[in-house]
C-alpha cells in the first residue's frame, strides 16, 4: 500500500521533470526540416555573441568564486574560534539575500552607485563589472557561508589554531595552511554552486547592462526559434556538470578521510 | 496454558533463519529475560510479539488468542525501546498520556492517571518538561510510564537500560523489577548483560544463533548450565581438561587427582571432558568442606575491594578464583605457591 | 557539540568580548554586506518615502494604488503561494517517498543529485524549456494536437498565465523542497513510529500527532523560502513570456530599465513592497516557529 503510493509519487516526479527536458532537447535538435540535426548547437556555438558573453560569465564566475571564498572562509574560521555568541547574526545577514529579491538589490546598486553618487561604480565599465560581481557574491552568500560552516563544524577548530599558534605559525599560516585544506570540500562545493548560480544569471546583468551569458540567451530566445532550445540544453549541462562535480569531491574526500 | 504462549516461531530473513523453533510459555505476571549475544534473535522476537515483524510460521497467543495476524496498534502491549524514544514534541506529560488520549480517555481521567503514573516512577513534578530537558535515566521511566499508563497486557522491554551510564543502569533496573512486581505485568526483557538479566528475571531465556538453548531460574541457569554456550556467557569460568575413568560412577582424573563427581556421565572411559568451575567455587587455600586440594602458582592479583580476584595457574590452567577482602588477611603476593580447593560437587560438566 | 570554542571558560570569553580588537577579523565581512547587501535595501526602503526633493512623503507608497499594480501584486501572491504550496505538498510526497516508502536505496543518491540539478536549473534556460514541449509549438502541445487532436489552446490553456507560470516554477520548487526536507524526514526515528503504534496510534494518528508536528517548523521554513524563491523569480518569468504578463518583478524590471510608470520614486515603493511581502512572508515563518518549537533545544 506505502510502497505503491511510493512509486505513484517517484513516478508522477519522474514525468513531470523529464518532458520539459526531453522536449528541450527534441526541439533543439529540429532546426533542420524533416529531420534531426545539431544545426542549432553549430549556429549557437558558431556565433561570436555566444563565446564572448559565455567567456564573460565564466570569468565573473572565477572571480566570484574567488571573492567570495576570501571572504567566507576567514569570516566563518574567525566567527567559530572568537566570537561564537555572534553566529546567529552572520548567519541571519548571509540569509538575507534568500529573502530580498536580486531585482531589489541590484535597484538599490543602480541608485546608490550611480555617477553622482560618492562611490560611482557604475560610471566605468570596469566599475559595473566589479559591482556585478560584488552582487554575484551576495546572491552566492547564502551557499557558500552555509557549506564552510558546515565543514568547519566537522573538524575542532580552537584546538587545531591553538596547535598551529604552539608550533609557532601566524594567522594567515594558519588559515592558508590548516583551515583552508580542511575545508577544502566545503568550498569547492560551494564554488561550484556559485559557478552554478552566476553563469546564467540574468536579472544583475541586465540591469547593470554587462554583456553576460544570461541576457544573451534572454535576446536570442525572444529573436529564434530553435537556439534557445539548444542553449537550454547546454545550461543544463553545465548544471549537471556543477551538481556532478559536488558529489564527486564529496564522495573523493570521504574515501580519503577513511583511509587516513 | 500460559498467559503468554509462544509456539514453534520461525523468522527468516531472506535465506537468513535468524529465530529458529522458538518455543516459551511465559505464566501472567512472570518476569521473562531474553539473553544472549547480538544477533541471537532475541530481539527479533520481541518484535514478533510486539507485531513490527511478522513470522513465518508459528504462534503468538496472548490469553489464548492468537496474536500473529493482529496490528500492533491492535495488540494493548506496551514497549519501551533502547533509545529514548519519547516524542520530541510533546511534553512528559503528553507522552505519558498519548495512549490514553488514542484511546478517547476523556481529559479528566488522563490526568489523573498520568499523575499516577509518573508518581510511580518518581518523577511527580516533571510533567511539563520537554524530553530534552531530562536525563537519559529520566527519559526511560517515562517511557516505562507512557508504555504502562494504557494498562497493556503484557510488557516488551527492548534493552532499555543499555544506553545509559553504569550507576543510573543498576538503580532503574532494580526500579523496573519493583514497579513489575506491584502491577504484577506480564513482561520480557531483552538484554545481552548476563548480569542485568540474572539480577531482574523470573526466568531466563538464553538465546544462541536463533535458538533457546536453555530456559530457567537465574539461580538454574547459573549453576548449572545446559550447554557450553550457557556456561561460557553466563558468568565467567574456570576451564579443566579431565580424563573419564568411570562413566558410571562419575569418576574422573584431573591432572592426576582422581574426583568422584555428583552425577554419572555419558562419556566413555578414556574420554577426555571439560569441566568447569566458577570463580567463587574455588577457595585460596584448604577449606572444611572443598574436598579437592589443588597446587598452583599465584599468577596475579586484583584487588576490586570487597571482592579479591586471584588468578593463578591450577593444574596446566589459568584460574581466576574470587576471595573477599579480610582486613586482617592481606592478598597473597604474586609468583607466590598456592593451594586451591574445590567441592567436586560444584564442578560442572560442559556438554557441547 | 557546535564547537569547542563555546566551552571557553565565562570570564575568558567575557575579556575577549571587551576586546574591540576581535571585530577587526569580521570587519571585511561587515563592510561587504553593509555596503553591498543592507545599504542598498535600505535605499530602497527610504527611497519610497522620499520625494524627488529628499523630503518625507507617502505619496510614492499611495501611487501604488491603481488598478494595474494592485493586480500584477496579486497575481504574484497567488502565483508565489500557489507554487510554493505545491512545491512543498508534491516535495514532500517525493521525498516521503524516497525515505519512508520503502523503494530501493539505489533510488535515492542519483534522485538527491537531480534535485539539485534542477533546483539551479532555473531562469532563462527553464523558460526555454517549458517553451520547447508546452508552448504553442511545443513536443506536448503538438504531440496533443496531432495524434489526440486536443488542442490545449482551446481548452484554455497558456503557458503565458498563472497556471503556465506556476507549472514552470514547480520544475525548481519541488527539487528545491526534495533537497531540503529529505534530511529532516530521515531525522523521524523509527521507535518514534514503532511506540507510536504500541500505544494504539494509527499510522494517520502518527503523522498528525508526532511527525506533523516534529516537522512542522522545517515545513514552515521551506515554505516561506519557496515563497520568496518564486517572488521574486525576474528571469524565468521574462524569458517565459517577455514583458507581455504582468506581475511585479516584471513590471519593476521594466521601471529600472525604462520607467515605464512615468515616475521614478514609484519603482522604489514597487520594490519595497516586494520587500514587506517577503519580509511578511518570512515574519509569519519566524513567528510561528518561535510558537512551535518550545521543544527544540
Amino acid at each position: 500500500m506505502t510502497k505503491l503510493w511510493s512509486w505513484g509519487a517517484l513516478l508522477f516526479g519522474l514525468v513531470y521533470f523529464t518532458l520539459p527536458l526531453i522536449g528541450m532537447t527534441e526541439f533543439s535538435l529540429k532546426m533542420r526540416r524533416g529531420e534531426y540535426s545539431f544545426d542549432a548547437y553549430a549556429k549557437v556555438l558558431a556565433d561570436p555573441k555566444f563565446q564572448e558573453t559565455f567567456s564573460y560569465s565564466v570569468l565573473m564566475a572565477l572571480v566570484t568564486i574567488a571573492f567570495g571564498a576570501l571572504l567566507v572562509v576567514p569570516t566563518a574560521f574567525w566567527v567559530r574560534l572568537k566570537m561564537p555568541w555572534a553566529r546567529p547574526y552572520v548567519e541571519f545577514i548571509t540569509l538575507l539575500p534568500l529573502v530580498i529579491p536580486a531585482i531589489v538589490i541590484v535597484f538599490g546598486y543602480i541608485r546608490l552607485y550611480n555617477t553622482s553618487s560618492w562611490l560611482p561604480l557604475t560610471g566605468t565599465a570596469m566599475g559595473t563589472n566589479i559591482l556585478l560581481m560584488f552582487g554575484y557574491a551576495t546572491l552566492a552568500l547564502p551557499y557558500m557561508y552555509r557549506a564552510v560552516d558546515t565543514g568547519l563544524r566537522t573538524i575542532d577548530v580552537a584546538t587545531l589554531t591553538e596547535a598551529a599558534q604552539s608550533l609557532g605559525a601566524g594567522w594567515g599560516t594558519i588559515l592558508a595552511r590548516i583551515i583552508l585544506p580542511n575545508v577544502l570540500v566545503a568550498v569547492l562545493s560551494g564554488a561550484f554552486l556559485t559557478f552554478a548560480i552566476v553563469i546564467g544569471e540574468f536579472t544583475m546583468a541586465a540591469l547593470l547592462n554587462r554583456p553576460a551569458f544570461g541576457p544573451y540567451m534572454q535576446l536570442l530566445g525572444a529573436n529564434r526559434a530553435y537556439e534557445p532550445a539548444a542553449l537550454a540544453v547546454i545550461a543544463f549541462g553545465i548544471t549537471w556538470a556543477c551538481m556532478g562535480l559536488i558529489q564527486l569531491i564529496t564522495r573523493f574526500s570521504k574515501h580519503t578521510r577513511a583511509q587516513r | 496454558m500460559a498467559f503468554l504462549d509462544i509456539e514453534h516461531l520461525e523468522k527468516a530473513f531472506g535465506i537468513l533463519r535468524v529465530v529458529k523453533d522458538f518455543n516459551l510459555g511465559i505464566q501472567k505476571g512472570e518476569f521473562v529475560s531474553l539473553l544472549g549475544p547480538s544477533g541471537c534473535g532475541k530481539t527479533t522476537v520481541l518484535r514478533m510479539v510486539a507485531g513490527f515483524e511478522t513470522p513465518n510460521s508459528g504462534a503468538i497467543r496472548i490469553d489464548g488468542k492468537d496474536v500473529v495476524n493482529q496490528r500492533p496498534n491492535q495488540r494493548n502491549i506496551g514497549m519501551v525501546f533502547q533509545a529514548y524514544a519519547l516524542f520530541p514534541n510533546l511534553t512528559v506529560a503528553q507522552n505519558v498520556g498519548f495512549g490514553l488520549k488514542i484511546k478517547g480517555v476523556g481529559r479528566a481521567d488522563q490526568d489523573i492517571r498520568v499523575a499516577e503514573m509518573l508518581r510511580l516512577i518518581g518523577l511527580p513534578d516533571l510533567g511539563n518538561r520537554y524530553p530534552f530537558q531530562l536525563s537519559g535515566g529520566q527519559q526511560q521511566r517515562v517511557a516505562l510510564a507512557r508504555a504502562l499508563a494504557v494498562k497493556p497486557s503484557v510488557l516488551l522491554l527492548d534493552e532499555p537500560l543499555s544506553a545509559l551510564d553504569a550507576k543510573i543502569r543498576v538503580s532503574l533496573r532494580t526500579e523496573i523489577r519493583e514497579i513489575q512486581q506491584k502491577l504484577g505485568i506480564t513482561t520480557i526483557f531483552v538484554t545481552h548483560d548476563q548480569e542485568e538479566a540474572l539480577s531482574i528475571s523470573d526466568r531466563i531465556v538464553v538465546m544462541n544463533g536463533g535458538i533457546a538453548e536453555q530456559v530457567g531460574a537465574p539461580f538454574e541457569i547459573y549453576n548449572r548450565p545446559n550447554t557450553k554456550f550457557v556456561a561460557n556467557f553466563v558468568g565467567t569460568l574456570n576451564t579443566f581438561d579431565a580424563a573419564v575413568l568411570d562413566p558410571a560412577a562419575g569418576r574422573v582424573s584431573l591432572a592426576g587427582t582422581e574426583i568422584t563427581l555428583p552425577q554419572p556421565l555419558v562419556s566413555l572411559t578414556g574420554d577426555r571432558i571439560a569441566l568447569a568451575l566458577r570463580p567463587e567455587a574455588l577457595h585460596l587455600g584448604r577449606f572444611e568442606g572443598r574436598e579437592v586440594v589443588l597446587p598452583g602458582v599465584i599468577t596475579d592479583v586484583h584487588f576490586l575491594g570487597s571482592v579479591i580476584r586471584v588468578r593463578a595457574d591450577v593444574a596446566g590452567a589459568s584460574v581466576a578464583l574470587d576471595t573477599f577482602n579480610r582486613a586482617d588477611t592481606p592478598p597473597p603476593p604474586v609468583g607466590a605457591a598456592a593451594e586451591v580447593s574445590f567441592s567436586a560437587a560444584d564442578l560442572i560438566v560442559l556438554g557441547g | 557539540m557546535q564547537s569547542s570554542t563555546t566551552a571557553a571558560p565565562p570570564v575568558a570569553r567575557a575579556a575577549r568580548r571587551r576586546l574591540p580588537l576581535h571585530w577587526l577579523g569580521l570587519a571585511p565581512f561587515l563592510i561587504f554586506a553593509v555596503l553591498f547587501l543592507i545599504l542598498p535595501t535600505m535605499h530602497i526602503v527610504l527611497g519610497a518615502f522620499r520625494t524627488p526633493e529628499g523630503s518625507f512623503t507617502l505619496e510614492n507608497l499611495r501611487g501604488l494604488n491603481t488598478d494595474q499594480i494592485k493586480a500584477a501584486y496579486l497575481i504574484s501572491i497567488k502565483i508565489s503561494l500557489a507554487s510554493a504550496l505545491l512545491g512543498c505538498a508534491i516535495g514532500f510526497a517525493v521525498a516521503a517517498a524516497i525515505v519512508l516508502g520503502g523503494l530501493p536505496k539505489f533510488i535515492r543518491g542519483p534522485l538527491l543529485t537531480f534535485s539539485g540539478v534542477a533546483s539551479n536549473f532555473a531562469g532563462v534556460p527553464l523558460a526555454f524549456a517549458f517553451l520547447a514541449t508546452i508552448g504553442p509549438v511545443g513536443l506536448i502541445t503538438v504531440y496533443l494536437k496531432t495524434q489526440m487532436g486536443i488542442d490545449l489552446r482551446l481548452l484554455g490553456f497558456n503557458l503565458l498565465s498563472f497556471w503556465g507560470l506556476t507549472l514552470t516554477y514547480l520544475f525548481f520548487q519541488i527539487p528545491l523542497m526534495i533537497l531540503i526536507i529529505t534530511p529532516a524526514l530521515d531525522g523521524l526515528k523509527k521507535e518514534w513510529r514503532e511506540a507510536a503504534s504500541m500505544l494504539g496510534a494509527s499510522g494517520l494518528q502518527y503523522w498528525r500527532m508526532v511527525a506533523l508536528p516534529i516537522l512542522f517548523p522545517s515545513l514552515l521554513g521551506t515554505l516561506a523560502l519557496l515563497f520568496a524563491n518564486a517572488f521574486g523569480a525576474v528571469a524565468t518569468a521574462i524569458a517565459l513570456t517577455g514583458s507581455s504578463m504582468n506581475i511585479v518583478p516584471i513590471l519593476l524590471f521594466a521601471q529600472i530599465r525604462g520607467d515605464v510608470l512615468g515616475n521614478p520614486h514609484l519603482g522604489y515603493a514597487l520594490a519595497f513592497g516586494m520587500i514587506v511581502i517577503t519580509g511578511i512572508a518570512n515574519g509569519i515563518y519566524i513567528w510561528l516557529r518561535a510558537r512551535s518549537e518550545r521543544w527544540l533545544k
